[in-house]
């Protein structure tokens, strides 16, 4: 598996289907691990990393994982592949910038990445499309399991799995939904919601989190608690709420089309329209009309375009995606206009393939 | 609504909740939400963190005692308390034991909880103790050998790899097996043996 041909598959995440996909996108589950004979990373010297990076390689290249599972050196890499990775959610900002023996190895079908010498020595990734976190954990106890049965872990009894930040210990298990909220931005209802939800221990983040410039009413929901509950109490925690905060985007867009469907169905029209006829367009605009243009096909007020197509455009015209599809590194105004014949290609060519499941 | 930095009509509406003091809003334009993210403002979690370690402290200690906690240097790794409270990141696994005391006002903060409930691992030998003893043992032989005490040096090495295999550290206490002291007491013509 090469990251060009990465460019053009569909990971998991953006397959767009999955229970709820018309508001969640995807759920993920990731934990912390550290190898007990090592400092944490801060602390570990040059070598400390590389043998951290040799101890991880040669323990995953001893279990039954895909064929073509890759392991990545992230050190090797360039600007440009390191920015592609992150767009795609398969690397932290952390990962990217960091210094010194790094990697990721990454699962073909993009359901599993797992980060080496990120914050702690090691984070497990694991994404499921849509609204379905049972799925998800029930594969990274797997893949834990099975990398725990050739590495030892930092651990005590009294405080679980030990990390680097304080915020991470004991579960290790930040579980992360993110939800499509555009009808309760429009509706401004959305810093309402969020404060309820502080109430409870559960975080709400613009975006992609930490570093990252992805934006269109995205929005991730994750628990902040990892010690003194078990995983699947923390689990059951971040399902109870999201099931109220699809509801609340439901009625927001209810309220959107009842209020003046006219004025919506103009509105997300003009959207795409921007989108399809745009000459040169940044990758904010983009995301911006991309995500009324989701909200309109989700209505059923849009219906030449499918969910799948405006989900694989929300990651192929970043910036570094962009550029890796062209097969050239190009300028700030030659993305722009590469984006808007991109845009234009997908959004009104007919012989675009269409997904004949789509609701 | 126009950004809170610029004349731009606000596209961001943030409500950042990593503060300790509560949600707090922001309106911004899209350059101004651009560098909201990308710096390690207070949405980043180690900001976020060390904001809550200075609080806290503030709170529950005066500036002495402070200070004393702040000197506090962990065994293992080096790190001293101060480092972590500035940097949000421990050194190493063993920081949990050496700041237990000075931790766990903030680990309730955070979780609510101190003790784990979750998952076990099948191979749990990966405490922090057992790291220490380790680096304490291997520090041990190498004083050994360099005083040319080998027949002390082989028993460390023994006492390593037993350690090492897996062998519980209680052991070590139990009336059999040799405290460092007995070491110390060995007669000079023992050396010769070896």
């Amino acid at each position: 598996m090469k990251l060009d041909d990465l460019a053009h598959q569909t990971g998991e995440w953006m397959r767009g289907n999955g229970p709820e996909s018309d508001i969640v996108m995807s759920s993920r589950v990731r934990l912390a691990r550290n190898l007990a004979d090592f400092p944490f990373v801060r602390k570990c010297s040059d070598k400390d990393r590389a043998a951290i990076a040799a101890a991880v390689r040669r323990a995953v290249d001893s279990l039954p994982l895909a064929a073509d599972t890759e392991y990545i050196d992230v050190s090797k890499l360039g600007d440009l592949d390191r920015q592609f990775l992150m767009e795609r959610q398969l690397i932290s900002h952390e990962l990217s910038e960091a210094e010194g023996a790094r990697a990721v190895i990454l699962d073909p079908h993009e359901r599993f990445s797992i980060m080496v010498n990120e914050e702690d020595h090691l984070r497990l990734q694991v994404m499921q499309s849509g609204f379905d976190l049972e799925t998800a954990w029930h594969r990274m106890n797997e893949l834990d399991d099975l990398l725990e049965s050739k590495l030892v872990y930092a651990y005590t009894k009294k405080l679980g799995y030990l990390t680097a930040c304080p915020t991470n210990v004991g579960t290790g298990l930040r579980i992360s939904v993110m939800l499509h909220l555009p009808a309760l931005v429009a509706t401004k209802q959305i810093d309402k919601v969020f404060r309820a939800f502080s109430k409870i221990n559960v975080a709400v983040r613009g975006l992609f989190g930490e570093g990252s410039q992805f934006m269109g009413d995205l929005y991730q929901v994750s628990n902040q608690m990892t010690l003194g509950k078990s995983e699947e109490s923390i689990m059951q925690r971040v399902s109870e709420v999201i099931p109220q905060l699809i509801e609340y985007e439901r009625k927001a867009r209810e309220f959107l089309v009842n209020e003046n469907r006219d004025d919506l169905h103009d509105h997300v029209s003009r959207a795409l329209g921007i989108l399809c006829t745009a000459k040169k367009i940044s990758s904010e605009e983009t995301m911006h009309y991309l995500s009324k243009v989701r909200m309109g096909v989700n209505l059923g007020l849009i219906e030449s375009v499918e969910i799948p197509t405006v989900n694989k455009l929300f990651i192929h015209t970043q910036p570094a995606h962009l550029q890796k599809l062209c097969g050239q590194k190009l300028s700030v105004s030659a993305r722009n206009t590469e984006r808007a014949n991109y845009l234009h290609q997908h959004l009104i060519d007919p012989s675009e393939p269409t997904d004949p499941q789509r609701n | 609504m126009k950004c809170q930095h610029c004349e731009k009509t606000a596209t961001f509406h943030i409500t950042e909740l990593t503060s300790p003091e509560g949600p707090a809003i922001l309106h911004l334009c899209e350059e101004h939400a651009r560098n909201f993210f990308n710096q390690d403002g207070p949405t980043h979690p180690a900001t976020a963190l060390t904001n809550m370690l200075a609080k806290q402290l503030k709170l529950d200690k005066v500036a002495e005692d402070l200070a004393v906690v702040d000197k506090k240097t962990c065994p293992m790794c080096g790190i001293t308390f101060a480092e972590f409270r500035k940097g949000g990141r421990l050194g190493c696994p063993y920081d949990y034991i050496a700041f237990e005391d000075d931790l766990e006002p903030l680990l309730i903060n955070i979780h609510g909880g101190t003790t784990h409930l979750g998952k076990v691992p099948h191979n749990s030998s990966g405490s922090p103790e057992r790291q220490l003893r380790l680096k304490e043992l291997k520090e041990e032989m190498k004083d050994a050998i360099q005083k040319e005490q080998y027949e002390q040096a082989g028993k460390l090495r023994d006492r390593i790899s037993a350690v090492e295999q897996g062998e519980s550290l209680e052991s070590e206490t139990s009336p059999d097996a040799l405290p460092d002291d007995d070491f110390q007491a060995e007669p000079p013509d023992a050396q010769a043996e070896t």
